[in-house]
């Protein structure tokens, strides 16, 4: 990994004063992942260039030192090339005077605009070079990116997602010290150690003076602390106190509408109740939205929350508080581990069943096992299944032309495959089937999700 | 006294306190048969004589002699029991668990009780306490009989007390001792004729003496078992029981009854029933034999034990079947179910009652083989089968062979009786095991689950894993139905410790050195996906014997369960093209199947791995690339200043070499995918076909059987390479590593070295790794990064554990191997599913990925 740092200020080789380097040697600093090296490859008054080189442990990176677990999990990593947070700590360690604008030789020089060059080597981007010039632009740099193919071998593959990008602009050097610092692992999107609360002290002190100005503060508040929504709303709020509500989340097409998912489950709710069941399967519950809607009405008596990822119920589990409940609600959800394809007594003789987008989480193949599984085995009174309307897909700007709503969505249908299938089930098990649109309805396309209440013929 | 206890009973001592109940349990009985009031009061309280503890103290005693009863243990409850209401909620205990209740009832007159009692030291009852418990004990002792017990014994003196001996009784039913072989028949109903021929094609010599008794004899010692309903409805009811009175006499033949048999029996004794027209047919025939047979009829049928447990608990023969909870037990529920079996309550369009399907919910491991209820072909479902092929209504009689389970049948010579309901015909193309399969049971595979394997015996899967399992099955397998088989892990070669690698031939040989084997076969490792092919000789193989619905031609799944191919064309045309080399090469001719399971590998790796590939492979190769470029320039420029960058250069310009070693490394194994053509396949095992898991074949048959395929087909599939070393003679050896050098360095992944035969132990009778791989330098650069091999890193490297990745490899395939042996079996899907949910569990362990 290598960054360089170049100035054509007459005399340029004061750019070893103010990194406190000196032109004419090659020296080498130990860091906790591998090593730095520091040279000049040119050092003439017109222009003088320094080097950080970094050479990263690669087996140290995966196994760690002396039994304490690595920082990556792959030896294949692209870690030791790329620009990354490993190159903020180099710069914190091995420039770390510059970085704070201190200069004992040349006061003077510090807080001086110069003609300064960065060119790192090698930049991850995975959304192109649009988000380096977004990132840099606005601090006042030319932003140079150079890309290249994946594999010159197969073109078909397309360019890689990196770039080698050459920075100019006139300023003081500690200034593109600390910009280099925040922004390096925005780019890269990845931190290689854990982020925790003095984290935000970190990125509030090199961000000083121009972060909170930056048109990208928000993304690059959430990118710096990894995504920790907790921390990136604590630095925010304290970047620009009036914002502190915003969402950081990167909003998707399902975000877009927030209520739209709320809403579903007030309606299902609203349905359960209709029927007056009182004991109610939460098929597929995952972390439990629907869970605390029925918790927490005294209208449902047992409810039992049943998903197939054991990650979820525990998620579930924690967000319900369901081990420090009130002795009033003590016992009345239960949480199962179990799949929807398989016959499962533990579900037997409730009054109703929800599947709030659930059934296009199954592949079409399994379909039948599912549907003799509940409706056939588990057989509650009254089943409420939610499932997109794949035709509502074309009013979502974001989805291109057949995509699906979710990455794992194995299938979304149109009305009338919802339907035609919704009776089919429906004659087979003897349940009676209504359908009905949830969520705004568009003329042509219906509303962006459908629900389908099955309710037993009584024999 | 010696008493007779039968040897599963729950026995409730009778006494009042001072009676010397737990004297007298100490005596008789093992400790861990006797449940004591007191001890469970003190296990509760930490005081055996506080009061205040007796409910609590009860519901222990309770919960342990269930448990007890449930697993068939004998149980002695060591309490004063002198109360209706204490001995009721245990009577109604036995009963549930259909065991019989004996009551010892140790009646001493009350001043010794007193005696005993005030000589105590650790507690004393007063004196109207005793009496009163005497009272109830004395007015108890005339209705113990009715309260259920199946014997009393009163022990009246301290000398009667004394004299006191019992031994344990086996059940009627307990014939664990006869191991066989037996032919089992199914309702006869009066067809003698049909009889007797079934029972000579068996094999079975049939002589008659001059005054008309039978002599029946196998020459092999075998023994004819009787399903019950002899009688009734056919034409030769009598001739039916004397042949068969005459062979359980003789010892060559057991009976047991049937519901028929039962209500002649009433009539018989005398008791009033409802003579149908089936019975007025035997009581017609009986009355033409003489008094002498028509008692010895009712004796006979009056012997009679509901069903027999044999062959060592593996066999249960019953009329109408029996539950696992009623196998060994003797009640009056057990008898009536194994008489009629058990009905719904509902009665179907015939107005015939709709039986409970116990054999649907059946588990244990026992065969049940059973009658009562006429089918058109008897069908295995769980263990169970139903062999009445209702001869008296014109079907078949017919024979089940034990343990070959063959079944053998003589055709009705004629309709005796016209059946109420027509024979039920299944639904055509599935079995009735696969109807039940179609939805598989989570009970079956939820939870920590012990596996029993032939090749390994017990396998532990913990719960954590088996969820994690489960979780994967679900969301990402295709239909269990076709899941029959997952490959195990391979572990690689012990580490290197001298070479310039991590992995070399030489450590493999010398694994299987230690194991005793002494021949091995090394075999090309192909570098593309692991796939299991099923592939079926038309499309009606997947319905009739996979029980999948649609039609298809068979299916080509991953490692883990999912298909391989997520595009169903692709899968059809290759499948399609498998089929045919397959018919080319007389595979399924010669093997005498209609589908084959192939262990194979299918290239490219890219065809499978695309996304990894780019994202990972390329995308590294592609940043060391330009990152090393720029170093290097950098450093150049530096040089020229008359600066020593040597050092750094030379550790620069040294990653930049291997980088594009490791650039070339993954490009091997990727080219473009446009059509079939530039998929190929690697078979490497013909796993398993109609009735057979080829494990007992070592590998030169199965790449023999392979090389065909390629014969065949040498455009899509690809043979195996491989080399024989033997690990006793050094200049083989040396050619084996030599082979490995030359096809390493030709760009081949590496080499896996395999025992001949498919299943190999060492000399201590332990199962030996059925593989292990040795890969090459430069494949191993794409696993352990570019940088591997420099000095610093080989070294650190070369600290690797392979304990866990070998446990793993050789539990897996015990559970693999063991999945296709019970579905080549015709076991129910949950046994087969159970061990591939099984190998998926434990490959959720955490290994080593790069092993």
């Amino acid at each position: 990994m290598l960054l360089t740092i170049s100035t054509t200020r007459s005399p340029a080789t004061d750019l070893g004063y103010l990194l406190h380097k000196h032109p004419n040697k090659v020296q080498t600093f130990p860091l906790t992942f591998g090593q730095a090296h520091v040279f000049y490859p040119e050092a003439t008054s017109a222009r003088c260039t320094a080097a950080l080189l970094l050479s990263v442990d690669p087996v140290g990176l995966v196994r760690g030192k002396a039994g304490s677990e690595g920082l990556v999990d792959q030896y294949v990593n692209d870690r030791p090339y790329t620009a990354s947070s490993f190159l903020s700590v180099a710069i914190a360690q091995v420039f770390g005077t510059a970085l704070a604008g201190h200069c004992k030789a040349r006061p003077e020089l510090v807080e001086q605009h110069l003609p300064l060059e960065a060119t790192i080597a090698v930049v991850p981007s995975q959304d192109g070079t649009d988000l380096i010039r977004r990132l840099f632009e606005p601090l006042g740099y030319t932003v140079n990116a150079t890309s290249y193919p994946l594999d010159e071998q197969f073109p078909e593959w397309g360019e890689s997602p990196y770039y080698t990008v050459r920075l100019n602009a006139t300023l003081p050097l500690h200034q593109l010290l600390n910009h280099l610092y925040v922004l390096i692992p925005v780019l890269d999107n990845d931190k290689h150690y854990y982020v925790g609360d003095d984290e935000v002290a970190k990125l509030l002190r090199h961000g000083e003076g121009w972060l909170e100005f930056h048109p990208e503060r928000q993304l690059i508040t959430t990118r710096y602390l990894k995504h920790h929504r907790g921390l990136a709303t604590l630095a925010i709020s304290r970047l620009v106190p009036e914002n502190a509500n915003d969402d950081p989340a990167s909003p998707t097409s399902e975000n877009q509408a927030p209520s739209l998912h709320e809403q579903r489950l007030l309606k299902v709710v609203e349905e359960l109740k209709k029927h007056e069941s009182r004991r109610v399967l939460d098929l597929g519950c995952g972390e439990g939205r629907l869970l605390r809607l029925l918790l927490k009405d005294p209208a449902f008596k047992e409810v039992i929350g049943f998903d197939i990822s054991t990650a979820a119920l525990t998620r579930a589990q924690e967000r319900l508080h369901l081990d420090h409940l009130p002795s009033h609600l003590e016992g009345k959800v239960t949480l199962l581990h179990g799949s929807l394809t398989y016959r499962d007594r533990r579900l037997e003789g409730f009054d109703a069943a929800a599947l709030v987008e659930v059934i296009e989480h199954l592949d079409l193949s399994r379909l039948p096992s599912f549907e003799r599984a509940v409706f056939e085995f588990a057989h509650p009174k009254v089943v409420v299944v939610t499932t997109p309307n794949a035709e509502y897909n074309r009013l979502y700007p974001s989805l291109t032309e057949g995509a699906m709503r979710h990455r794992d969505h194995r299938f979304e249908w149109t009305r009338q495959q919802f339907t035609d299938w919704a009776h089919k089930v429906g004659s087979r098990f003897g349940y009676a089937v209504r359908i009905e649109g949830l969520g705004p309805e568009d003329e042509a396309v219906g509303s962006p999700s459908q629900m389908g209440v099955f309710t037993q013929y009584v024999s | 006294m010696l008493a007779k206890i039968p040897e599963l009973s729950l026995i409730l001592l009778i006494g009042a306190s001072g009676s010397g109940k737990s004297s007298f349990a100490q005596k008789h009985f093992l400790p861990t048969e006797i449940l004591s009031s007191d001890a469970c009061r003190a296990m509760v309280s930490d005081d055996e004589t506080n009061q205040a503890a007796t409910g609590d103290a009860f519901d222990v005693l309770h919960y342990i002699a269930g448990k007890r009863l449930a697993r068939g243990r004998l149980t002695v409850i060591d309490a004063t029991n002198v109360q209706s209401e204490s001995r009721r909620s245990l009577i109604a205990l036995a009963r549930q668990h259909h065991v019989l209740v004996t009551a010892i009832v140790l009646n001493l007159p009350e001043q010794i009780c007193i005696n005993r009692n005030s000589g105590r030291t650790d507690r004393q009852f007063s004196r109207h306490v005793i009496q009163r418990q005497i009272r109830q004990l004395k007015s108890s002792l005339s209705k113990l009989r009715r309260e259920g017990m199946h014997q009393v014994i009163v022990l009246s003196s301290e000398d009667e007390i004394e004299a006191f001996q019992w031994e344990r009784q086996p059940l009627w039913n307990n014939k664990s001792e006869d191991h066989g072989p037996f032919d089992i028949i199914g309702d006869v109903h009066g067809c003698f004729d049909e009889l007797h021929a079934l029972v000579e094609k068996l094999g079975y010599h049939i002589l008659q003496d001059p005054k008309g008794a039978y002599q029946v004899r196998h020459p092999e010692s075998r023994k004819l078992v009787f399903l019950g309903d002899l009688v009734d409805r056919g034409p030769k009811i009598a001739d039916v029981l004397r042949f068969v009175m005459d062979a359980v006499d003789s010892g060559t033949a057991l009976c047991v009854p049937g519901n028929h048999e039962s209500k002649l029996l009433r009539k018989l004794k005398g008791l009033p029933v409802t003579v149908s027209h089936g019975l007025q047919e035997t009581l017609d025939q009986l009355d033409r034999e003489n008094d002498a047979f028509r008692e010895r009829t009712k004796k006979f049928l009056d012997g009679l034990v509901s069903h027999y447990v044999l062959d060592s608990g593996r066999l249960i023969v019953a009329h109408a079947g029996l539950p696992e909870t009623m196998h060994g037990r003797g009640s009056a529920k057990v008898r009536e179910f194994a008489l009629y079996g058990e009905t719904t309550g509902e009665t179907d369009e015939f107005g015939l009652p709709i039986r409970y399907n116990w054999a649907s919910d059946y588990r244990g491991n026992a065969m049940v083989v059973y009658g009562h209820t006429p089918v058109p072909q008897p069908e295995w479902l769980n263990r169970t089968i139903n062999i009445d092929t209702g001869c008296v209504f014109g079907g078949r009689l017919t024979a089940l062979r034990y343990p070959e389970n063959q079944l053998v049948d003589e055709a009705a010579r004629r309709v005796y009786t016209d059946p109420i309901r027509p024979l039920n015909h299944p639904a055509p193309g599935l079995s009735a095991q696969q109807v039940q399969d179609d939805v598989l049971d989570i009970a079956d595979i939820a939870g920590k689950r012990r596996v029993q394997t032939h090749l390994m015996g017990t396998v532990t899967v913990p719960e954590e894993n088996g969820a994690a399992a489960l979780e994967v099955l679900s969301r990402f397998a295709a239909d269990p139905k076709w899941l029959i088989y997952l490959p195990p892990t391979m572990s690689p070669a012990e580490t290197s410790q001298e070479f310039d690698t991590l992995e070399h031939p030489m450590e493999a040989f010398l694994y299987f050195q230690r194991q005793n084997i002494s021949d091995v076969i090394c075999e090309q490792k192909h570098m593309g996906s692991r796939a299991v092919i099923i592939v079926c000789r038309d499309d009606s193989v997947a319905k009739h014997r996979f029980g999948v619905q649609e039609n298809s031609l068979g299916i080509i799944y991953t490692r883990t369960g999912r298909h391989f191919f997520e595009n169903p064309e692709m899968e059809l045309a290759l499948l399609n093209r498998v089929r045919m080399a397959s018919e080319t090469a007389g595979l399924f001719d010669h093997l005498q199947t209609d589908w084959l399971l192939l262990d194979t590998e299918i290239m490219p790796w890219s065809l499978k791995a695309q996304d990894l590939i780019q994202r990972q492979y390329a995308a590294v190769g592609r940043a060391a690339h330009i990152g090393l470029a720029a170093a290097v320039d950098a450093l150049t420029h530096t040089a020229r200043r008359g600066l020593d960058t040597a050092d750094l250069t030379s550790l620069m310009t040294s990653q930049q070499a291997r980088a594009e070693q490791f650039i070339r490394a993954y490009r091997r194994y990727v080219w473009p995918v446009r059509s079939l053509d530039d998929v190929k396949i690697a078979p490497f095992h013909l796993l398993a076909s109609e009735g057979k898991v080829h494990m007992d074949q070592d590998h030169e048959w199965h790449l023999e059987k392979l090389q065909s395929l390629t014969a065949a087909d040498s455009a899509l599939i690809t043979p195996t390479p491989t080399i024989r070393v033997l690990l006793d003679d050094s200049q083989s050896i040396e050619a084996g590593v030599v082979w490995w050098e030359q096809i390493t360095a030709a760009g081949f992944e590496g080499m896996v070295v395999k025992p001949l035969p498919f299943v190999a132990r060492n000399d201590d009778g332990k199962l030996v790794q059925p593989a292990i791989k040795v890969r090459g330098r430069e494949y191993l650069r794409i696993i352990y990064g570019p940088d591997y091999n420099a000095k610093e890193n080989l070294d650190r490297l070369r600290h690797r554990g392979l304990a866990a990745k070998r446990a793993a490899a050789l539990r897996e395939f015990a559970l693999g191997l063991e999945g296709l042996q019970r579905f080549v079996a015709g076991e129910p899907l949950r046994r087969v599913h159970e061990c591939v949910h099984a190998v998926l569990a434990l490959e959720s362990q955490p290994v080593d990925p790069r092993l």
